[in-house]
């Protein structure tokens, strides 16, 4: 094929995919301006009542046969309480619940002087310290006990987490039929609000921490076989060819060869499902789990700022520790011991830890303050804190301009946009987005954008939708207008650059409910609060991924730069920003998946959007209702989700700078 | 080479990537080209190739990249599956194999090293050498003493605890030819053991390589790029183009008589002198006078007595027997050169 005849219809594509996007923006255009004018029909500006399709109670049918008829209740009731024997027995090894094998609680010294000895082997002295530092703070401010009730459904649920996914990633990259099958449900489960996980686990798996486990547990899957399947592909074949020509069977094969040599890959994926596992089991507090989240949910409801700030700094040091150490565990090479080491000296670490874990064992039975804290002599600072932060936001330029804040920023500019994307047809806002992804994605994109939004619409909860997809919009903007200048300047040095990476990836293994803290701190119980804590958790990824696409421009494109005379600016406009764009937009994707999956967390303020509808339905057995929220949350993320990486991988292929 | 019947023995074998590999090939009119094949949608990676390695011999498959000599030594082992044609080792047709036997012949007849060595992350060099041992099952003890003494072999001995990555590309290179060496192959392939080599090792690597042939004396199918490599170590060169081979002889044959003008390119820039033999130079009926050389010597080697003896046929010698001249004009003009 020639030259001439190749390029053509690309050219008439991305030629017309402009133009097609300007028409249906001014379509849309002319549909608002009839709605404006009063000339709309009301049956183009709201899909009538009649209309929408009665999704929930179909769903419900289902659920029920599934649940009654063909008998998955009794199944899962069945699994519940295996579930519940396991819980059972992490739950009197933490925190002394009066189950077999009755000899809990562990004294927290114990637990803290093995995991400092853990921390050092993986990292040295200053994992060391972090580890023994956490579990020392915890037991000191008094929260042991919730902390373990917290830890005790994680040992479960990720190591569950771990063994599913790792089977469903290694049945996904043996059978690509399957892998198929799989990739739509993980994007869905991926985008699908977190509570929409909760309902079906309560109504499956009982209220309490066996649902929580569950619900814990699913949530984190995902990456993990994800991971699973990318390892695995990615061991070279020659390492392969090398077992076949070993004479391994296929059972071998993938033993000995296809899973140590995808092992970084398949730590990667342990260390997601322990951050997303603990990220899920905070959450589960929503339905009744005790632990860290129960108590977090439970002082923040009722103001006591203090005690949340504690608490959010123990999930947060929780967090941070189990994070490093897994991340530590992924970079660890192993070390050659000379032949003829003794046993114990190969081990050292292994014994140190033993022998310190049944020191402090042996200790806490004489000294009742080495095995448990209480109440009385804890140091937490609580009521103190309380009184400080309330005069901090009483300080008059404090309050002044939390209040300025509050007034401008809600009622110049959320208010009239919300108020704007409400009065928008239907038809005209699912022209828009549809013309969004047939600008940046394409045809594809775009016939996907219109499906799902219709969708949307005829779910009956469009302006519940269009409420939460403006405080994700509204959100996002914002992040990127704060976000964006401090990336720039920061990526413009090298140790500027490190240090907020390293601000950036802290933050990331916080668990979002986190992030409520200081929002409630700032603005109370308001709009602006729902705003603000959704965009310090989208700015995260915004400002990692902007720093670094600006670091990774191929020094040589810089130095050509510079030497054809370009200033900071126009070297920083004309060739860092271009080349930087398409791993830019990758941040953007996620801060916006980041804005829809805290939104829903943010209803506990108080909103009026889908997260609101959604935290309704959990304290009844709506299923059908849960369902039809999240899938329409879940709908509206995909399709930015779907468009923006498209955009992406087209522009990076573009530019050459592959994936 | 007294054995008579070859080692491996290969028949019209193709080897073609695509969808439908088998009906494609079934289809094909005779005298499709590689070119012609590629704008039906399929590759051609091993085109109608018959050869045959004897007991002992040293064959050297030669090519550029994408020629297809990597994937016809896998087409020996059956890492690939051939599309057409038959492939017999030790008079057996692999093709016809089960699963089982199949990994019966690599654990007890093949060894294979391989280009970026493909060890084991995380395994001791020791667990690595004994991983094919442990995969047939040998018990722990006696899998030990073998991997030990091939460690050995190889001049590793004392790094039998390290990890591969704590070790050059060259002593990684040392652990993967002494894997291939655990279960005492008759068969060996190397796929560029050393192109992932420096210049400096990749030298003593050959010489340590020859080292151990001479020990061992396996049959080897060795691949290389390297045309000076594959000079210095084979009995007999195979140059490949588009899955096809174009040439199959001694390296003086290749050299002095190639077969195809890319083979005759291929061999422009290589110094002759050093490739070719008095033996392959001797006439039969020639008769010289004066003290005989050997037929072993190499041009290169002669220069000397070529530049200062007067005689015009010089008489060569093969293990003690006559078995002609040497013309003395023709072999200076090898040496200076000059075309023939």
């Amino acid at each position: 094929m020639s030259d001439a005849t190749t390029q053509a219809p690309a050219e008439i594509a991305t030629l017309s995919r402009p133009r097609g996007a300007v028409l249906l923006v001014c379509i849309a255009i002319f549909l608002t301006a009839l709605q404006y004018t009063g000339l709309l029909p009301a049956a183009l500006h709201r899909l009538p009542e009649a209309l929408v399709p009665n999704f929930a109670d179909w769903l419900d049918a289902i659920f029920n046969f599934v649940k009654d008829d063909l008998g998955l209740l009794v199944l899962t009731r069945w699994l519940t309480e295996i579930l519940q024997w396991f819980l059972d027995v992490t739950g009197n090894l933490f925190y002394g619940k009066r189950r077999w094998p009755n000899i809990g609680p562990i004294p927290w010294t114990a637990i803290a002087a093995a995991a400092a000895v853990l921390g050092y082997y993986l990292g040295g002295w200053k994992m060391a310290s972090l580890a023994a530092a956490t579990f020392i703070w915890t037991a000191l401010v008094g929260q042991w006990s919730i902390a373990m009730q917290t830890m005790s459904v994680l040992v479960i649920a990720a190591p569950s987490a771990f063994v599913i996914g790792l089977s469903l990633g290694i049945a996904a990259w043996k059978s690509p039929a399957f892998d198929r099958g799989l990739k739509p449900v993980l994007s869905v489960l991926q985008t699908l609000p977190f509570f929409t996980y909760l309902l079906p686990a309560v109504i499956f798996f009982k209220v309490g921490p066996t649902a929580g486990a569950v619900a814990t547990t699913i949530y984190a899957i995902p990456p993990m076989i994800l991971m699973t399947t990318l390892g695995l592909q990615k061991v070279s074949p020659e390492v392969v060819e090398a077992g076949h020509m070993s004479g391994c069977t296929k059972l071998q094969l993938l033993r000995h060869v296809y899973l140590p040599s995808a092992r970084t890959e398949i730590l990667v994926g342990v260390n997601q499902v322990i951050m997303l596992c603990l990220a899920m089991v905070v959450l589960t507090a929503f339905i009744g789990m005790p632990g860290l989240g129960a108590k977090l949910l439970a002082m923040m409801g009722s103001f006591k700022l203090g005690r949340s700030f504690e608490i959010g700094i123990t999930i947060v040091l929780l967090a941070v520790t189990l994070d490093r150490m897994s991340k530590a565990w992924v970079a660890k090479q192993p070390e050659h011991f000379e032949r003829g080491t003794p046993w114990w000296q190969r081990h050292f670490m292994l014994v140190i830890g033993t022998a310190a874990f049944v020191f402090f064992c042996i200790v806490a039975q004489f000294f009742e303050l080495a095995s448990e804290i209480g109440r009385r002599q804890s140091l937490s600072m609580g009521k103190e804190m309380d009184v400080a932060i309330k005069w901090f936001l009483n300080i008059e330029w404090v309050k002044a301009s939390t209040h300025f804040m509050r007034a401008f920023v809600n009622v110049q500019i959320l208010i009239p946009f919300r108020n704007f994307l409400l009065s928008i047809p239907t038809p005209a806002v699912i022209l828009l987005v549809t013309a969004f992804a047939l600008w940046l994605g394409g045809r594809r994109q775009a016939i996907t954008a219109a499906i799902f939004f219709s969708l949307v619409a005829l779910s009956g909860w469009w302006d519940r939708s269009m409420i939460t997809l403006y405080s994700v919009i509204s959100a996002v903007s914002l992040a990127m207008l704060l976000g964006l200048p401090i990336a720039i300047l920061a990526a413009r040095s090298e140790k500027w650059s490190k240090r907020m990476l390293l601000v950036c990836d802290t933050a990331q293994t916080f668990p979002s409910f986190i992030y409520l803290i200081p929002a409630i701190m700032l603005f109370g119980i308001t709009d602006i609060a729902v705003i603000f804590s959704i965009l310090i958790f989208a700015m995260v990824p915004l400002i990692r991924y902007t720093i670094e696409g600006l670091r990774t421009v191929p020094l040589e494109v810089i130095e050509a730069a510079e030497m054809s005379g370009a200033t900071r600016m126009q070297r920083l406009i004309k060739v860092e920003l271009p080349l930087a764009l398409p791993t830019m937009a990758v941040g953007f994707n996620q801060a916006i998946m980041f804005a829809f999956f805290m939104v829903i967390i943010a209803a506990f303020i108080g909103t009026q959007d889908l997260g609101q509808e959604l935290q309704r339905t959990l304290a009844g057995t709506d299923l059908g209702k849960n369902f039809v929220l999240g899938i329409c949350v879940s709908l509206m993320a995909l399709t930015f989700d779907l468009t923006i990486l498209k955009w992406s991988s087209d522009r990076k292929r573009l530019l050459g700078l592959g994936e | 080479m007294t054995d008579s019947a070859p080692v491996i023995s290969a028949k019209n074998v193709w080897k073609i990537f695509g969808n439908d590999p088998e009906g494609y090939l079934k289809k094909m009119p005779a005298g499709r080209s590689f070119d012609d094949i590629r704008s039906d949608g399929y590759i051609a990676g091993v085109k109608d190739v018959s050869i045959e390695v004897s007991r002992g011999e040293m064959l050297v498959i030669m090519g550029l990249s994408g020629s297809g000599k990597s994937t016809l030594v896998r087409c020996f082992s059956r890492l690939h599956e051939i599309t057409g044609g038959t492939i017999e080792v030790e008079g057996q047709d692999i093709m016809s194999l089960s699963e089982k036997e199949l990994i019966e012949l690599r654990r007890k007849k093949m060894g294979m090293v391989f280009q970026s060595f493909g060890l084991l992350p995380h395994r001791t060099v020791l667990e690595n050498v004994a991983f094919p041992l442990e995969m047939r099952g040998q018990d722990k003890h006696e899998r030990r003493e073998r991997a030990l003494e091939v460690i050995k072999l190889v001049g590793l001995e004392g790094r039998e605890e390290y990890f591969p990555r704590e070790l050059s590309g060259g002593q990684q290179q040392r652990v993967g030819i002494a894997r291939s060496l655990a279960i005492e192959p008759d068969i060996w392939f190397l796929d560029e053991p050393f192109s992932a080599l420096d210049p400096l090792i990749r030298r003593e690597m050959q010489d340590e390589f020859l080292r151990l042939q001479q020990l061992l004396n396996k049959t080897i199918v060795f691949i290389t790029h390297d045309f000076d490599e594959a000079l210095r170590l084979a009995d007999r060169i195979a140059i490949m183009k588009d899955g096809a081979v174009e040439q199959c002889g001694t390296p003086d044959q290749i050299v002095l008589h190639p077969a195809t003008e890319y083979v005759r390119k291929f061999t422009e820039e290589i110094d002759k002198a050093r490739v070719v033999l008095a033996g392959t130079l001797a006439e039969d009926g020639l008769v010289g006078d004066g003290a005989p050389i050997d037929a072993g010597a190499s041009v290169h080697s002669l220069a000397k007595l070529l530049v200062q003896d007067t005689r015009d046929a010089i008489p060569v010698h093969k293990d003690g027997a006559l078995i002609g001249a040497m013309r003395r004009e023709t072999a200076l003009g090898i040496l200076v050169g000059a075309d023939l």
